[in-house]
């Protein structure tokens, strides 16, 4: 199998998200960086996938040129090839993000064949704007599903068993919903398909070598343009300490009492 | 012209996310100069339309086709897209759920039109030369940002809870009209093949008690004194990232960002630091306890209530305590 997972590279903020002062994008000067979960579990169940049935996982991204650091961490936990489309500083909005990334990876495959499965989160962890997915897999003319918490290669077509399809499991309120799509097939993934392994030493010197392919790509802009971007306003409450250890245990009982939880 | 509203419906009843898009679509229409139209696909939509007027809807199509009986998002967003060629709508509404957020997607992707996504304000009249522009929700609702759009058709979803459902103050015609699509026998290829139900008592995201554990938990046997307090209070144990990511509790227990928004009385949170993406899930709780061993710890400093101290000790007295007063 040949799949190809879709990362970003986004900020990886701790107790809260500080803008910079022209409100364009988020302060990340005393920031680390990584990959938007869904996106760590998708790369995951690709190695996952190829591991089970053969083939080898792709990898791209776009974004500055210190997105390699994304690619060689997919390297290290066991993926294969990566394209990196690098762009200035300033973000790409959803559309012309989609349009590059279908551009970029139609150029792959007219070289080495289509992708069976190509992966994507559901949305992005930073703008969420949850359509970059589906829009790349209209450009291809493939089916999407997502929300995907679940994946099997195989499943049934006409009422027989058709290697050709992937079985995706979406999560719904109580239960999910099963999907039966043929492949080549695009899915957006959630974390919780999967617990994403750790790398190993092997895989952090194998990082090191990997090959990132580099492939710019000059596309028009989209229709939404941000102005800025700032925090909500919070309701900041004084903290009233119930007490220090197990002795604290009467008075926090009394509160449940009060709020009419314990009945 | 008219804005069009996605209603999503369960065999029949209007989700509250439907009605949070026709509370939302109200005054927007309004002030855009738009009729309000409403569109209900599959099966059982007849039932889920009857009510639109009431929320506003003039005119409430009704989209019936073999491929539309379960949901599918290519054959959704088709629908939606020959609706929106046939009727001439300039805008497109849906509440910002996961599957409001991929229908609307499939139609900017086959209008090819942008979208924006999760918006909590809208303004049609915004930089007065056509454009519209709006506050929407970034980092699951950690941070705001303020867009534009250029559109010739306007594609937006609502985050989910900005507004509550409410009936118009004056109900519309809600005139029923049928609505057959032209669609491609290939799109069944992502229609929904089976649904597997998996019957569950009280869930994380209608829990009136969640009993939280983080890192300082230590261990997935640890977490047996807080499945002990969760089940005296009629609760469920929720947990952070830290605790899926070492495989102490299964995903579908994890608050927040990725995981789920929760919403009850009162959550008591343990162990657990507080950083942004868990705290966005958690901020809809009523009353919030942080019981953690330091007090300088995101998680108390945002609290109504908090205990400070080792979590292992605190959580089996309360317990203790809760048992002792029952008798
Ligand atoms: C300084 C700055 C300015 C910006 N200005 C604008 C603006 O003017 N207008 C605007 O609309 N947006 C703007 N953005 C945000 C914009 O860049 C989006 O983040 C981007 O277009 C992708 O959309 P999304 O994150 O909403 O993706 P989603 O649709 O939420 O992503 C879904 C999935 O697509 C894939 N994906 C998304 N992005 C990438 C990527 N870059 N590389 C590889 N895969 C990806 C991932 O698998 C992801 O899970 C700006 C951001 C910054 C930091
Ligand atoms: C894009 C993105 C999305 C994310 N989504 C989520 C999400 O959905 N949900 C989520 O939870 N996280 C999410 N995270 C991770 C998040 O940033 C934090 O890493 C995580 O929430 C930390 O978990 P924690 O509080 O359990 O651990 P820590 O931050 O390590 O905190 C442990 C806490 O336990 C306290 N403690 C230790 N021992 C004891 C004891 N004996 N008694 C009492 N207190 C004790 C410590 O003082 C500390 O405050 C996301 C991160 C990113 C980048």
């Amino acid at each position: 199998m040949r799949i190809l997972v879709c990362v970003k590279r986004v900020p990886a903020p701790g107790a809260r998200i500080n803008v910079t002062a022209d409100g364009q994008t988020v302060d990340a000067a005393h920031l680390g960086f990584t990959t938007s979960p869904h996106e760590e579990c998708a790369v995951e169940e690709a190695v996952q996938l190829t591991e089970a049935h053969g083939g080898e996982v792709t990898v791209m991204t776009l974004g500055p040129v210190a997105a390699e650091e994304q690619l060689r961490y997919a390297a290290s936990v066991g993926a294969h090839h990566f394209v990196l489309i690098p762009i200035d500083d300033v973000d790409w909005d959803p559309q012309r993000t989609a349009s590059a990334l279908a551009e970029a990876i139609a150029a792959v495959e007219e070289t080495n064949g289509a992708f069976d499965l190509i992966l994507f989160g559901n949305e992005s962890a930073d703008a969420g704007g949850f359509q970059v997915g589906v829009r790349v897999a209209n450009h291809l003319g493939r089916p999407i599903v997502n929300g995907i918490k679940g994946i099997e290669i195989g499943g049934e077509q006409g009422g027989e068993l058709d290697e050709g399809v992937a079985t995706a499991r979406r999560e719904i309120d109580g239960g999910f919903e099963v999907y039966n799509v043929p492949m080549p097939a695009v899915l957006g993934v959630k974390e919780g398909i999967n617990l994403p392994r750790y790398p190993t030493m092997k895989g952090r010197l194998a990082s090191k070598k990997a090959v990132v392919d580099t492939d710019e790509r000059t596309v028009e802009a989209g229709g939404q343009v941000r102005l800025r971007l700032h925090r909500p306003v919070e309701q900041i409450s004084e903290t009233v300490i119930l007490g220090t250890g197990p002795e604290a245990a009467p008075a926090v009982v009394d509160l449940l009492e009060e709020l009419g939880v314990l009945s | 012209m008219s804005l069009l509203v996605i209603c999503d419906h369960d065999r029949g009843t209007l989700s509250d996310a439907s009605l949070e898009a026709l509370t939302f679509g109200r005054p927007l229409a309004a002030a855009a100069g738009l009729e309000m139209a409403a569109v209900v696909i599959g099966e059982g939509a007849d039932a889920a339309a009857a009510g639109l007027g009431a929320h506003g809807a003039s005119t409430v199509h009704v989209a019936s086709h073999p491929l539309l009986t379960d949901f599918g998002p290519e054959a959704w967003g088709e629908t939606v897209v020959q609706l929106v060629r046939g009727t001439g709508a300039t805008a497109v509404l849906a509440c910002g759920t996961d599957r409001g957020n991929e229908v609307v997607a499939q139609v900017a992707a086959r209008l090819d039109q942008p979208f924006v996504a999760n918006c909590r304000s809208v303004d049609p009249t915004g930089d007065g030369s056509g454009n519209w522009t709006m506050t929407r929700v970034q980092w699951g609702g950690s941070l705001l940002e303020d867009a534009t759009l250029t559109a010739e058709i306007r594609l937006v979803t609502v985050a989910h809870h900005v507004v509550e459902g409410v009936a118009a103050e004056a109900p519309a015609s809600g005139t029923m009209v049928s609505f057959v699509p032209e669609l491609d026998d290939a799109l069944a290829r992502t229609v929904v093949a089976d649904r597997v139900v998996l019957t569950r008592g009280i869930t994380l995201s209608t829990a009136p008690v969640v009993v939280g554990g983080g890192r300082g938990v230590g261990s997935a046997e640890a977490f047996a004194p807080l499945e002990e307090l969760a089940g005296e209070l009629g609760g469920v144990v929720g947990c952070s990232r830290a605790v899926t990511n070492n495989g102490w509790r299964p995903h579908s227990d994890q608050v927040g960002q990725t995981g789920t928004r929760i919403a009850p009385e009162i959550y008591i949170a343990s162990g657990i630091s507080g950083a942004i993406q868990h705290w966005v899930g958690a901020m809809a709780a009523k009353n919030i306890l942080a019981i953690n061993t330091d007090r300088e710890a995101n998680m108390v400093t945002r609290a109504g209530h908090a205990v400070i101290g080792d979590l292992h000790q605190v959580i089996p007295a309360i317990t203790e305590e809760v048992r002792r007063r029952r008798g």
